[in-house]
C-alpha cells in the first residue's frame, strides 16, 4: 500500500507543465504538492466527472499532458467515463485513480465490492492505450518517467492506505477560479 | 419522430456559423438526425458518451481549453444530468448551449409523458433560458441562444420538438 501524500508527491514532481485536474482526496492534498498550481483545477461540483472533463481539456488541448487525479469512488459513480475515453483515445490523457477502499470525504465508509474489483481491469478491458496498477511506492517512482511518456490515454490505480481521518471538506469550484484557470491555460 | 434531415442539416450548419468545434452527446429519438449530420459535418467532432452526465463536464473541458462544444442528447438525460447541470453549466456560469431533444412534445394536444410535462418547469425554476426548434424557420434560435449564453454567461437551451406535425 501506498502512502497518498507520498504518491502525489512523485507525480508532482514529473508532471513538469501538465494540467492536472484532481478531485476527492487528491483534491485537499494535491496543492501542498503542487510545482506548478497555475495549471492545477482542484475540482468539484459533479461528483465523478473529474475524468469527463479532463477528457475536454485533452481534446481541447492536444499539445498539453492532461493528468486526472480521480478516486475509485468517484470513477464508480461515472464507468461509463472508461468508454467514452477510449473511443476518443486521447493521447495526451493520464488518468489515475487513488484506490484506498473507501469513501474517504464522508468518513471512511467502504466502497461497493471493496477490493474485489481491479479498476486496472475495466480500463483495459475498456481499451486503454496503457494500464497499469501499483502498491509499493518504490516500484512507482522507479516506473513513472515511463509510464507518463507513453501515448495514451493511460490508466493507472494507486493502491493507497485507507486513510482514517476525514479530509476538510473538498474545495468548492468557483467561476473566479475557472476564469484564473483558464487564463493561465491559454498562455502555457 | 426525429427532425426532418433539411432541418438536422440546417441546423449542424447553423452551428459551424457559431464556431461550434464539438458535439457532446448521445443521440436519442428527437435529436438523431442532427446527431448523424454532425457526424459528416466537416469541422465538427462528435464526442459520443455512455451516459448524459459526461456531457457537461467533457463539455466544460473542452470550454475551459478554448474550443466551443454544444451539449446534445434528449429530456431523459438532462434530468440525469442534473447534477453536472447544477454543479458546472450553472454554479460556474458556462455559456454553454445545451441541445435537448424533446421527447413528449405535442404542439397541439395536452402533454402525456412525464419527461416533457416535467421539462420546462424545471428549466424555469433553474433559471435556464429555452427556444424550441421545430423546422428549419426556427434554426436562427440557435444563433440567439449563442449569443444570450455569452452575454449571460449561462447556459440556454435550445429544445429539439418534432410533436408539432
Amino acid at each position: 500500500m501506498i502512502d497518498d501524500f507520498e504518491a502525489l508527491k512523485v507525480i508532482s514532481e514529473h508532471r513538469d507543465q501538465a494540467v492536472v485536474v484532481a478531485t476527492m482526496t487528491a483534491n485537499f492534498i494535491w496543492p501542498q504538492v503542487s510545482t506548478n498550481p497555475g495549471l492545477d483545477l482542484m475540482f468539484s461540483g459533479a461528483m465523478g466527472k473529474a475524468s469527463s472533463i479532463g477528457l475536454g481539456l485533452a481534446l481541447a488541448r492536444p499539445d498539453k499532458q492532461v493528468i486526472v487525479l480521480d478516486g475509485e469512488g468517484s470513477l464508480l459513480m461515472n464507468l461509463g467515463t472508461l468508454v467514452t475515453i477510449a473511443e476518443m483515445s486521447p493521447r495526451n490523457l493520464v488518468h489515475f485513480v487513488l484506490d484506498n477502499n473507501v469513501y474517504r470525504t464522508s468518513g471512511g465508509q467502504p466502497v461497493p465490492n471493496v477490493g474485489k474489483t481491479s479498476y486496472t481491469g475495466l480500463a483495459e478491458a475498456a481499451s486503454y492505450a496503457n494500464v497499469y496498477s501499483f502498491d509499493d511506492l518504490l516500484s512507482f517512482k522507479n516506473d513513472i518517467e515511463r509510464v507518463l511518456k507513453q501515448a495514451g490515454p493511460t490508466f493507472i490505480t494507486l493502491k493507497t492506505i485507507p486513510a482514517k481521518e476525514r479530509p476538510p471538506y473538498p474545495l468548492t469550484l468557483t467561476s473566479s477560479i475557472i476564469s484564473r484557470f483558464r487564463a493561465a491555460l491559454q498562455s502555457a | 419522430m426525429d427532425l426532418k434531415t433539411s432541418t438536422a442539416d440546417k441546423i449542424v450548419r447553423e452551428l459551424r456559423k457559431c464556431g461550434v468545434t464539438h458535439v457532446v452527446g448521445l443521440p436519442d429519438g428527437e435529436s438523431n438526425s442532427v446527431y448523424e449530420a454532425a457526424m459528416t459535418q466537416d469541422g465538427l467532432t462528435v464526442v459520443p458518451i455512455c451516459r448524459e452526465g459526461e456531457a457537461v463536464a467533457i463539455a466544460a473541458g473542452l470550454l475551459l481549453g478554448g474550443k466551443i462544444p454544444v451539449v446534445l442528447h434528449q429530456n431523459t438525460g438532462f434530468f440525469e444530468a442534473g447534477d453536472s447541470i447544477r454543479g458546472l453549466a450553472l454554479d460556474l456560469h458556462l455559456p454553454l448551449l445545451m441541445m435537448i431533444g424533446y421527447r413528449g412534445w405535442r404542439r397541439d394536444k395536452p402533454l402525456t409523458d412525464s419527461a416533457a410535462i416535467f421539462l420546462e418547469p424545471m428549466l424555469d425554476t433553474w433559471g435556464i433560458q429555452h427556444y424550441l426548434v421545430e423546422s428549419e424557420n426556427d434554426v436562427q434560435a440557435i444563433s440567439r441562444g449563442f449569443k444570450e449564453a455569452n452575454e449571460t454567461q449561462k447556459p440556454v437551451v435550445i429544445l429539439l420538438g418534432t410533436g408539432g406535425g
